[in-house]
């Protein structure tokens, strides 16, 4: 699978449902470039410049919970 | 970003899965592929019978049938049968589909009729408390085989090709991208398709065996998951431990709703 | 003098009745797994549906063939299998799923002697309580029976239509002899015969709710491909359809499940009777021992004994309102079946010790004659 793969320049806008987000740390583990850290059991995004838009941590989140714009 | 609202029964959320649960992450993969392919939810039915995974459709605004435990397939052959042109996907589990509902598993199989069967393996029964599973490892603990499974497992990909499925394949939660493109296939084959798809338990199967934290699993099927192009390269050693995604068997077979049509074609002709 | 046969009589079994009943109600699909005394009636429909437009599926086993009936009626066919007392067993949970789903669909059962493979070829009657108890759980029950394969023709359409207008699944019993027998039966013409469809909703599928409590108790399933999406689950739910463990939606659901039967239980229950207004003892039978006892009544009216028949053509409900009537006329009942007191129990709980409760049981796979009722009677009175 293409991870990481480049994306469009304009900077990336990722949000989290914290009500739905079950604290999994999937989205966290994975990042190819370590956007995401946990805070209080939950996802917190903690570098979005670093953001290259891959989508993984939307596609491998189970709970709806994150989405990349 | 994906728009997954439009598919989804947003007031039943969040679901029940438990947290790293990967049928979240199937569910997704199905609506993106279900929003590729173009299907029109009006003539979608969505069959599941008992356990974590047939929880499913009652997330997925389509026509959704949760059955009793084990017979999806039965319930879903009835629906194909008596509409052959609505679009049915089972969502089953690796005790619903493989133990207690193994004849109709096998029967669908050898029928061919268009179902699409999307098999979650959580290698458990997840939602009675882990007790082993048809596809539990041998030597993996399970609630019922406190001291490690003295059983073998289940090949369950192969099981549905023995039987006569015509399309067969696996895929896992790791790899999500793939498991969306099989889900594609899967649907679009005419005939029974069966994707066995690796969602391993972390809170019934995990905790009792050495991976207990969701990431865990995801790296166990990250590093243990091989697609078939590299399998075919591998020698046997390599092979150990490994496990083959991707499309395993893809054939024509004549499929049950056409030669349903076809007997009653001919009926008409010699009258 | 030679009979004249037109177009609408036939010669046929009870099961061919079955069968032809059937597809006189509107039934386009069967489900079915062949098991003796029933397999007749898949037999017929394998030759006739794929010529009428209907689908016929021989499943994998008794429990697949009630799914696949269920899965197809939420199609909106008409659907039906056809079992004995083994595969009826298999199907209860499922039948199960028909009642707590609101499913319509027909389950014939031509009753075998039991327990387990039992008597095979043989009748029996040992299926009537298994018929309003052999799921878990509790729900309302339609059972209905048949005396002659022209009985089994009308009331497999009135099973159809008991179905759809209730939304719930209906079970014909019906036992070996009847099934087996040959005879007479006269075919209306199928364009006369009124037909019960299940309602249809005529609100749009935005405002829609598929299990809406209503007055009737009954609720409105669309058919699966027609723009309601919707859920259906075996667990209990609410309105919507989606899963509640809301005590109160809960208690609601279940309480509906048994009133709209009980409510609608007059429109439902039904019996035959046979010179019981001056009776003073009452023979209550039904299915195949219900012909020994009319010709047992004629027989002991002439010999001057005042014996009357009452014969239920729906043993679910159960016309306890009935009986209890007849109890305060009558001396005694006797209740002559092909089993060991199923229905005799019913019979004395509703009689509220108004009369005597002579039992006539049988279970040696022969059928009761009517000299043995004669003889019984004689005995009681």
């Amino acid at each position: 699978m293409a991870e990481g793969a480049p994306a469009s320049k304009k900077p990336a806008i990722i949000r989290v449902k914290l009500e739905w987000c079950k604290g999994c740390e999937i989205c966290v583990t994975f990042c190819p470039k370590n956007v995401l850290e946990m805070e209080g059991g939950k996802v917190k995004v903690a570098r979005v410049e670093d953001c290259t838009k891959c989508m993984l941590c939307e596609l491998r989140c189970p709970d709806f919970a994150i989405t990349v714009e | 970003m994906f728009d997954y609202l439009p598919y989804i029964r947003e007031w039943n959320f969040p679901h029940i899965w438990c947290s790293g649960c990967g049928d979240g992450i199937v569910l997704k993969a199905l609506i993106r592929a279900t929003d590729g392919l173009g299907i029109h939810r009006d003539e979608a039915v969505m069959v599941s019978g008992i356990g974590c995974s047939s929880r499913t459709p009652g997330y997925v605004d389509v026509n959704t049938l949760h059955t009793t435990h084990g017979r999806a397939l039965a319930f879903a052959t009835g629906v194909k049968h008596a509409s052959p042109n609505l679009n049915v996907i089972v969502v089953t589990g690796d005790g619903d589909a493989t133990a207690i509902g193994g004849n109709h598993y096998i029967h669908a199989a050898r029928r061919n009729i268009d179902i699409t069967v999307l098999l979650y393996n959580n290698y458990i029964y997840g939602m009675t408390g882990g007790q082993v599973s048809p596809t539990t490892r041998k030597g993996d603990r399970a609630s019922t085989a406190p001291f490690g499974s003295i059983e073998p497992p289940f090949n369950i990909s192969g099981l549905a090709k023995a039987a006569g499925a015509s399309f067969v394949a696996r895929g896992d939660v790791y790899n999500v991208k793939k498991l969306e493109k099989l889900i594609k296939l899967a649907i679009q084959k005419k005939g029974f398709s069966l994707l066995e798809i690796l969602s391993p338990c972390p809170t019934a199967w995990g905790r009792r065996n050495k991976m207990g934290h969701p990431v865990q699993l995801m790296e166990w099927l990250r590093d243990s998951t091989v697609s078939m192009e590299k399998w075919e390269k591998m020698t046997d050693e390599e092979r150990e431990g490994k496990i083959r995604t991707g499309v395993l068997h893809d054939v024509a077979r004549p499929e049950f709703t056409d030669e349903y049509a076809k007997l009653v074609k001919r009926l008409k002709a010699e009258k | 003098m030679p009979v004249k046969i037109s177009d609408k009589i036939r010669m046929m079994t009870g099961n061919e009745a079955c069968a032809e009943g059937a597809i006189a109600a509107g039934c386009l699909f069967f489900g079915g797994y062949p098991i003796t005394p029933s397999s007749e009636i898949a037999e017929y429909l394998s030759r006739r549906f794929p010529i009428i437009g209907g689908k016929f599926i021989q499943m994998e086993d008794e429990i697949g063939a009630m799914g696949s009936v269920i899965g197809a009626a939420l199609t909106g066919m008409k659907a039906m299998t056809a079992t004995s007392g083994p595969g009826f067993s298999l199907k209860q949970e499922n039948i199960g799923y028909a009642s707590m789903a609101e499913v319509p669909c027909v389950i014939i059962d031509v009753q075998r002697g039991g327990p387990s493979t039992g008597m095979p070829t043989l009748p029996a009657q040992m299926d009537v309580q298994q018929a309003r108890w052999g799921t878990h759980g509790d729900r309302g029950v339609i059972a209905l029976t048949a005396s002659s394969a022209q009985e089994t023709f009308e009331q497999t359409i009135h099973a159809f239509n008991l179905a759809e207008r209730y939304m719930t699944p209906v079970v014909l019993l019906i036992d070996e002899i009847t099934g087996h027998t040959t005879e007479k039966v006269t075919l209306p013409d199928y364009d006369s015969i009124e037909r019960v469809d299940r309602k249809r909703p005529t609100e749009p599928p935005e405002t829609y709710l598929p299990y809406k409590y209503t007055d009737d108790c009954i609720p409105t399933l669309a058919p699966f491909g027609t723009g309601y999406r919707y859920n259906v689950t075996g667990l209990c739910h609410n309105e919507t359809g989606f899963p509640t463990n809301d005590p109160k939606e809960i208690e609601r659901l279940i309480l509906r499940l048994t009133e709209k039967i009980v409510k609608n239980r007059h429109e439902i229950i039904n019996c035959k009777r046979t010179m019981l207004d001056d009776a003073e003892i009452a023979i209550f039978a039904y299915g195949s021992v219900a012909r020994s006892a009319r010709q047992a009544v004629l027989q002991l009216r002439e010999e001057g004994i005042k014996a009357g028949l009452l014969e239920p053509t729906v043993l679910w409900p159960f016309p306890s309102e009935i009986v209890l009537k007849i109890a305060e006329q009558v001396d005694s009942f006797l209740v002559a079946e092909m089993n060991l007191g199923q229905m005799a129990r019913e019979v004395e709980l509703a009689s509220k010790c108004k009369a005597s409760i002579h039992r006539l049981n049988r279970v040696d796979g022969s059928p009761i004659s009517p000299p043995q009722i004669v003889g019984k009677i004689k005995e009681v009175v």
